[in-house]
């Protein structure tokens, strides 16, 4: 996801030389095609998440597309106040970006470890939130959040994770969900880079006769609510699969679209049980103790069928 | 105490019908004074001690520094003022209300219900308000944003940034203040309200800040120190602020104030940086503000 994020990113700066990029010091190896290629466009603002937040904001306010970069918590939780009054507040146009989503640095510890920026920027009034499942997700996303105005937070997976979608998505408009497989007798809907998991876990549960509907939610806030309405009136059961915490993200944000609907659709949440990981491994080992790897997607959806 | 008609009738009864001329610093810093009085007053609110520590600071960049027009607010080449101090907002809302942003009789509404001059300075409909703040230790950086774009677009406008040195506890500001050095930002002037108190104490019992123009000098700024209360003394500050373009360095002012100066028993007492002028004390403090009149 980070190298489909750097060339969509290149692809636009190409044309548009207000477009600006700011990092708190991290993107070795990511944005170095950028730096190289957009010297001009490119700013490192040092190990200073908060300033290098409200320099973005001012920056914006000059007429900018400003992008602020880091990785885990830092770009988001770090300076959420900044986010808060500096560029949402006044609708700069910022668009934050997070790699490392969920327990991409998994065995770094829980510093590391962003399981509550999706519940955390959700929460903040004009703050859009996109939440890519694969690397062509990635690349159309990304024109399209330059394209909105305001404050947008961009969380991004790790680099390597494999397309899911089987060709470029074009022409996808926010904050559209999108089905990678159809199914019967479950929905699972997933956002981020635990869509490889639940993609997986379809695979299993077709192996065991039960046969899962897969949508992909790339944005967040706004939701696609007209789906997720579809999507109850198809199915008695509905799971959401998130690498964050329980409370507040993804699982929540389709819970309120159902409750406030009235639906005799079930709804069961995957993610972490609102709690810090101490314990520390490779993402896969990670989302596998905290019972959102394929295969704990796989049971817990069978348990959950069975006992309808 | 003779009735009046209205806000602006009695915030100026003092000059007794004559002209009232809002370029003169002196005179817009006693009108700030006046305002920050009676806003607080009617409101019950706080920090009229931060309000008139910057009186001067914020009368002086309102006649002849700041580039902006009240007739066109959102001119492209008007000077950013970032007021990071936003606890002190009353005396920007009154700077520009005298200078015909809005109408003078609208500052009768701060804090209250359904207005749009909240507490701590807001840009929300309120024209020439260039940014909102109140959270402290925010301003520094974002004027550096907007130096940096102003810099980028090979703009002549200046961006200022309004602090105060309790703020300074922030590290916010000092990571702001690296980055000001670091790109070379001699388009940023950052005036400091050097008051020397804080929320609970004297600044140098808190998390004591001195020397504090060396600290500026350390972080790669031009500093320099005048007394803030001197309108003169800030005018030739700033002037040569701004004649420091070319230095690539920003450049600070640290103002040295007096909290709650201009009524005595409320210079250098803490008390007024949340007590709500009332009663006896409003009189006295009216009466001592009215005979400082220019």
């Amino acid at each position: 996801m980070r190298d489909a994020f750097t060339r969509a990113l290149m692809r636009e700066a190409a044309s548009d030389p207000k477009l600006t990029l700011v990092t708190g010091d991290l993107g070795f190896g990511v944005l170095k095609p950028f730096w190289e290629t957009y010297p001009d466009q490119f700013i490192n603002a040092g190990i200073a998440e908060q300033a290098m937040t409200g320099l973005a904001a001012g920056l914006a306010l000059t007429g900018r597309k400003v992008l602020t970069y880091s990785i885990g918590n830092f770009p988001t939780l770090r300076c959420l106040e900044q986010i808060r009054n500096d560029c949402a507040y006044h609708e700069a146009n910022v668009k934050i970006v997070c790699v490392g989503g969920g327990f991409v640095y998994g065995s770094l510890g829980m510093s590391h470890h962003a399981t509550e920026d999706m519940a955390v920027l959700r929460a903040l009034p004009g703050v859009t939130v996109f939440t890519p499942g694969d690397p062509h997700e990635v690349e159309a996303i990304v024109p399209v959040m330059l394209r909105t105005p305001g404050t947008c937070y961009l969380r991004l997976g790790r680099g390597g994770e494999p397309c899911l979608h089987p060709a470029p998505l074009t022409g996808w408009q926010m904050p559209k969900a999108l089905t990678l497989r159809e199914g019967n007798d479950v929905a699972l809907l997933s956002a981020g880079g635990i869509l490889t998991q639940t993609v997986s876990a379809a695979n299993l549960l077709a192996e065991q006769g039960v046969s899962a509907e897969v949508v992909s939610f790339p944005c967040i806030k706004p939701i696609d609510a007209e789906k997720i309405a579809q999507l109850a009136s198809r199915f008695r059961h509905i799971v959401t699969v998130e690498e964050q915490n329980i409370v507040g993200g993804f699982g929540s944000a389709v819970s309120e679209v159902l409750a406030e609907m009235g639906t005799g659709c079930k709804l069961h949440r995957i993610g972490m049980p609102d709690v810090y990981s101490s314990i520390v491994g490779t993402q896969q080992y990670l989302r596998s103790e905290y019972q959102m790897d394929d295969k704990a997607i796989c049971a817990r959806t069978l348990a959950w069928l069975g006992g309808q | 105490m003779p009735a009046f008609a209205s806000y602006e009738e009695k915030t100026h009864a003092a000059f007794g019908g004559a002209p009232i001329n809002v370029r003169d610093p002196r005179v817009l810093a006693w009108l700030i004074r006046r305002h920050g009085l009676e806003m607080t007053h009617l409101s019950r609110g706080s920090h009229i001690g931060a309000i008139f520590s910057v009186a001067e600071i914020v009368a002086t960049l309102y006649t002849g520094v700041l580039h902006v027009d009240p007739a066109d607010p959102a001119m492209p080449d008007r000077d950013r003022l970032v007021y990071s101090k936003g606890h002190a907002g009353a005396a920007v809302y009154a700077a520009l209300a005298e200078n015909g942003f809005f109408p003078v009789e609208e500052l009768s509404t701060h804090y209250g219900n359904g207005s749009r001059l909240s507490g701590h300075v807001s840009h929300k409909g309120i024209p020439g308000v260039e940014f909102s703040t109140g959270s402290l230790g925010h301003g520094l950086a974002v004027a550096a944003g907007m130096a940096m774009g102003a810099k980028l677009d090979k703009a002549a406008w200046r961006t200022y940034a309004v602090l105060g040195d309790g703020e300074c506890d922030e590290g916010s500001v000092w990571e702001a203040a690296l980055q000001a050095h670091q790109f070379k930002l001699d388009n940023l002037i950052a005036v400091v309200d050097h008051n020397h108190m804080q929320s609970l104490d004297f600044c140098e019992n808190t998390l004591a800040l001195e020397p504090f123009a060396d600290k500026w000098r350390d972080f790669g700024w031009n500093v320099m120190v005048v007394d803030g209360h001197d309108t003169d003394a800030l005018r030739a500050a700033f002037d040569q602020a701004k004649a420091n373009l070319g230095t690539e360095k920003p450049t600070v002012i640290i103002a040295e104030t007096t909290k709650g100066k201009g009524v005595s028993f409320m210079e250098n007492n803490i008390l007024w940086h949340y007590r709500t002028p009332q009663g006896e004390e409003y009189e006295a403090a009216l009466k001592e503000l009215e005979a400082q009149r220019p």
